[in-house]
């Protein structure tokens, strides 16, 4: 199998191409097609992780093209690091799949949702089997792509077109870096080969301060695509897209591969410690920052798309301070828990049409399957022990401190607790306390629904829109979600409670061990695990006494911490100090250059004909008809020329 | 049969046919014409395909002495450099016809016209002679001139003038460069292959490379003398666009990588660093000009003069990959540019603006237009899997070894190029439908037939490089014979 690990990402592809050319207009077509590729690319992942498992290794690398001598390498690279990641990108990918059979159901671009869903599965693997850095660029492009159509699916929505536009445009800006450092590498090494790059790095043939800064100019690519300080803007605006697409966004696909990416190079971070160390800082400053914005937001997928920035930068803390393991063991647990809490989510929008937190309330009663999955996802992204999120960030805090560095260790701590109260904030405002809903009325025109407001919001062209069954969701009281999406939930609980103690301390940390052989393993550390779960326990019990108790009023809080709130609330500023960037600067500059073109290079040319015209005119007196005055100038002309000829050269 | 002859003066002899031909009827012309682009660019992808991809040397020569008193002969024939653009120009050319279905305005001059104009840009890339090669640069003047000066919009003479006396300054430059060259050595020849190679004093060197650049920059158009592109794509008709940026633009990167590289190479390196700072200035200059036009004619221009940066760049850097990626930019940025050029003049076919801000919502109307443009937008913005990407790429991958700043700057046009198509797309296609546009017909059938055909073409090149990199491959491996290292 690992010799045509090729056929992975070719599968999807073949659906994709197959839905495009025959199921535009079969939506089961299109949805068991979609299904059948994913599905059948999961089967090949997991065979593929049984022969790495069991010692294989393939590198396998051709032309694309070629110019002169320079040749442009593709092919693929299945190791322990691509073969997990493959599993972990085909089964969330898969899960998604399914559940949008039932979420997406009566959509007007259904077959199209699940052509893209396919095409975005196949980029992602495009970069997990990637052995050089230009196929890692080329298909990391392709999911920017990917994340472009179908966050902007809703297209007729003006937000969700804007949202899109956003994604590609600002993960496209950390992406020059990126291009630029592949550049470096290429002109020093004469190689887009990852192994080959990695033997001259080993060999010191870099000066280090050259490979520093070509590895921070790689990390921008993954400070654009895993949403981190300060390109995290686009992220959450992304949730305009349908929810399933978030889930596969922000768990598997899209913000991963910023993640796999520094994971892939880490040979080269290891050799530019300083860029690590960046890569260090900015993680857990990106973890903060995010999950003081997720405390107070009033959308449930606006407080999962904070928590996704949070968790990203855990995992590059992890990577940072040296610990492969760490951050991909994170990255691991955080795609099964987060795909969750999405789905869950997704559930919540389907049965209740709002995903406003203000306008739920007491939904466990009505939607009981989802109220617990949601909990076993929030328990893990919150960190309680024994539920997987809890192994992974504890590894993460622990080889901080191991790797000296108390600081990230106490913020990653801080952290820490801001997560399980935003969490759990949002599981006791969604399916706790009183109904803030009516039966009958549920889902207000004026609420902010994704999933209902799509009927709502297209025009009569939508062939659901008038009358199709779908459509009635938005208006009758809140339900349970049909059973094919309630099972993924069910499902991804699994591995979301238990991924992490069954890979990692329950089997001797056999995930640690398969990633990294060379790293050396953390001994448990009871203290470590013990401040991690009170961090938990703390951020849960404040939430408790805000929102389930109602001890602490939160509104009094806000209140008495007004600038901080509002901070937080705003998002720091940072989407309006980019406005203000694109809007005035950029186009401020552009409409100078245009009215510089118009008027001065334009004027110029203008001016220049103008003259001649003038000088024309002049010089028509000189035609006056006159033979002598001809003769006379003939005459001075051959003297001019004689002198010339005479008195020049040779 | 003399192939390349034919595939250069079919065109023209078709046009004499129409000229004779005692129809009245429009659509005899048209028909007529896209039967005569058709069969044309029939035949130049039978030349491709007779194209021997392992012999670097020119092939399909044709030579006929003209003026033997000054050496001057009917010479031509191809290499890896010039048959990519001899197959651009007859794809263009069919798709220009195609693209002017609805010119009911004195159709017979026309497309007579257009026939003739073919002839001039095939000509100028199958030409192997300098003498020739001017002729064949002239012949193109005339009839692009006419075109837009009589099918143009509401300022076609102020443009059409522009043009003309822009390229004309230029020519009589390139012509006193030509003669230069000409009386440089002996024995005195006009043809290529004998000029290459020949020693000239650096100081002459310096004189040719700036005449004969400047006819070449107006031409590309480089910054500051790009003014009369805007003017003359906003006035043209949607064929001539198509043909004025997709291959008529190319004339200047093609006549500096056959011309000035090969026969003046002592100052080609003298100006290189000049010319990578012109190109950064273009890149950036064209792509930031986009950010504030309304116009999507104008923005399309712009995008080109931006895109011909990339262009300037590759050559700049002296190096096989950077030349070869230039080869491909300007390749691959005919086919986009041309398809850009087809859609606006589609979508101006059917709603008579071109004001971006004017539409909105339009994917209600027009789907299969706006998947069209959708797709179009994303080989513009260098999307991987459009040979747009594979372009770019290859010209920063060729100079950054040479010129790591600017090349590391230029990237920002990347940036830039997805923000101004995508917000046209966006502004365009997206969002609810503005009522003004409620009976807004799709692009129609035969409308489709270019789009698709061109979008296919940038998929094959982008998913497949090969196709075309191993044409071109043969054009720059000479190039460390020209600068001797």
């Amino acid at each position: 199998m690992v010799e045509v690990a090729w056929i992975i990402p070719a599968l999807p592809l073949a659906t994709f191409l197959l839905i495009v050319a025959v199921a535009r207009s079969a939506p089961r077509l299109a949805h068991a097609l979609a299904i059948a590729g994913v599905g059948a690319a999961c089967l090949a992942s997991v065979a593929v992780l049984a022969e790495v498992v069991g010692g294989a290794h393939v590198e396998r690398i051709m032309a694309w093209f070629r110019i002169g001598q320079t040749v442009f390498t593709v092919g693929w690279v299945v190791d322990p690091l691509s073969a997990a990641m493959l599993v972990i990108v085909t089964t969330v990918s898969l899960a998604v799949h399914v559940y949008s059979v039932g979420y997406m159901h009566g959509d007007a671009g259904y077959a199209r949702y699940f052509a893209f869903l396919n095409l975005f599965t196949v980029a992602m693997l495009g970069i997990v089997l990637a052995p050089t850095l230009l196929q890692l660029f080329v298909f990391w492009e392709l999911v920017g792509l990917c994340s472009y159509l179908l966050i902007g699916h809703w297209y007729r929505k003006p937000e969700a077109a804007a949202a899109a536009k956003k994604a590609f445009l600002v993960t496209r800006l950390g992406d020059l870096g990126f291009l630029v450092g592949i550049l470096m590498l290429w002109t020093a090494t004469g190689t887009f080969v990852l192994a080959e790059i990695e033997a001259k790095v080993a060999q010191h043939a870099l000066a280090p301060g050259f490979l520093t800064l070509a590895m921070l100019l790689l990390f921008c690519g993954a400070i654009g695509k895993s949403a981190q300080f300060p390109l995290h803007v686009w992220l959450p605006d992304a949730m305009e897209g349908p929810t399933p697409v978030s889930a596969l966004i922000h768990a598997a696909t899209m913000v991963a591969a910023g993640v796999y990416m520094v994971a892939r190079l880490f040979p080269l971070f290891e050799g530019a410690p300083t860029a690590l160390l960046v890569v260090a800082y900015v993680g857990i400053f990106t973890a903060f920052f995010a999950a003081t914005m997720g405390l107070v937001a009033h959308d449930v997928k606006r407080v999962l798309a904070y928590s996704t920035i949070s968790q990203l930068g855990y995992m590059m803390a992890g990577l940072g301070v040296g610990s492969l393991a760490a951050g991909m063991f994170h990255l691991f647990t955080h795609a099964y828990f987060k795909a969750l809490l999405f789905l869950a989510a997704g559930s919540i929008i389907h049965g209740a049409a709002t995903q406003d937190l203000r306008e739920m309330g007491g939904l466990r009663r009505v939607m009981p399957i989802t109220a617990i999955t949601f909990a076993v996802g929030g328990l893990a992204l919150a960190g309680v022990p024994p539920f997987s999120g809890f192994f992974s960030k504890d590894e993460i805090l622990a080889s901080a401190l191991h790797a000296g560095q108390p600081v990230l260790f106490a913020v990653g701590l801080a952290t820490a607790v801001m997560t399980a109260f935003y969490v759990s904030r949002a599981r006791l405002l969604a399916f706790w306390g009183a109904p803030r809903w009516s039966a009958s009325a549920a889902g207000s025109p004026g609420g902010s629904r994704d999933h209902a407001g799509h009927g709502g919001s297209a025009d009569g062209h939508d062939a659901h829109a008038a009358g199709a069954p779908h459509d009635a969701h938005g208006h009758g009281a809140p339900h349970e979600s049909p059973p094919v999406m309630t099972a993924v939930l069910v499902a991804l609980g699994i591995p979301a409670a238990l991924g992490g103690l069954l890979l990692g301390p329950a089997s001797g940390n056999w995930f640690a061990h398969f990633l990294a052989p060379l790293e050396k393993p953390l001994p448990f550390d009871l203290g470590l695990a013990a401040s991690g779960t009170a961090a938990a326990l703390l951020g849960l019990g404040l939430a408790w006494l805000m929102y389930g108790a109602r001890v602490i009023s939160p509104e009094a809080l806000a209140a008495r911490l007004r600038p901080l709130y509002v901070a937080c609330f705003r998002k720091w500023w940072v989407d309006e100090l980019y406005g203000f960037i694109a809007a005035r600067t950029l186009l401020g500059l552009a409409r100078a250059l245009a009215w510089f073109d118009l008027e001065v290079v334009d004027g110029v040319v203008n001016a220049v004909g103008a003259a001649t015209r003038a000088l024309g005119r002049g010089v028509r007196r000189l035609q006056s008809g006159q033979l002598p005055a001809y003769g006379l100038a003939i005459y001075a002309g051959v003297v001019v020329i004689a002198a010339l000829v005479m008195l020049g050269p040779r | 049969m003399p192939l390349l002859s034919a595939i250069i003066f079919l065109p023209a002899l078709a046009a004499l046919v129409l000229a004779l031909l005692p129809a009245r009827d429009p659509r005899t012309f048209r028909n007529a014409a896209a039967a005569a682009t058709g069969m044309t660019f029939l035949l130049s992808l039978w030349l491709f395909a007779q194209f021997d991809v392992n012999n670097p040397s020119l092939q399909f020569v044709e030579r006929v002495p003209w003026v033997p008193a000054i050496g001057f002969a009917y010479l031509v024939g191809v290499d890896g450099l010039s048959l990519p653009f001899v197959v651009l120009t007859a794809l263009l050319s069919f798709c220009a016809v195609l693209g002017s279905w609805r010119v009911t305005l004195r159709p017979k001059e026309y497309f007579v016209l257009l026939l003739i104009l073919e002839t001039g840009i095939t000509g100028v890339f199958g030409a192997q002679d300098l003498a020739l090669f001017f002729l064949f640069w002239e012949v193109e003047l005339a009839p692009m001139f006419l075109l837009i000066g009589i099918w143009g919009g509401p300022r076609r003479e102020y443009a059409a003038i522009k043009f003309v006396l822009y390229t004309l300054a230029g020519s009589a430059a390139m012509l006193v460069g030509i003669l230069v060259l000409y009386f440089a050595g002996e024995p005195r020849t006009f043809a290529w292959s004998e000029l290459v190679g020949r020693q000239i004093a650096f100081e002459v060197q310096l004189v040719v490379f700036v005449l004969i650049f400047f006819a070449f920059v107006v031409k590309l158009p480089g910054f500051p003398f790009h003014t009369w592109l805007p003017d003359a794509h906003v006035e043209a008709p949607t064929a001539v666009s198509v043909l004025l940026a997709g291959v008529l633009l190319k004339m200047g990167g093609y006549g500096i990588r056959r011309l000035l590289l090969p026969l003046v190479p002592e100052a080609m390196r003298f100006f290189a660093p000049a010319l990578a700072l012109l190109a950064v200035v273009n890149v950036l200059y064209g792509a930031l000009l986009c950010l504030a036009q309304s116009d999507m004619k104008k923005l399309v221009a712009y995008s080109s003069i931006s895109h011909m940066g990339y262009v300037l760049l590759g050559i700049a850097a002296l190096t096989t990959v950077g030349l070869g990626g230039a080869v491909l930019q300007m390749v691959s940025h005919g086919f986009i540019t041309g398809l850009l050029f087809l859609l606006v003049g589609v979508l101006y076919d059917h709603a008579h603006t071109r004001d971006v801000g004017r539409f909105g919502g339009l994917v209600h109307r027009t789907p299969a237009l706006a998947v069209v443009t959708s797709l179009a937008a994303l080989a513009a913005l260098g999307l991987p899997g459009m040979s747009g990407f594979v372009a770019e790429y290859t010209v920063f991958v060729g100079s950054f070894a040479t010129f790591p700043w600017h090349t590391a700057v230029s990237t920002v046009g990347v940036l830039l190029a997805a923000g101004y198509m995508l917000w046209m797309t966006e502004r365009i296609f997206f969002g609810p439908l503005n009522p003004e546009w409620h009976d807004l017909d799709d692009a129609h059938r035969y409308e489709l037939v270019p789009l698709w055909g061109l979008i296919g073409v940038i998929l094959l090149v982008g998913l497949y490089p090969p196709v075309v990199t191993d044409v071109i491959d043969l054009g720059v491996g000479a190039l460390t014979r020209w600068l001797g290292g």
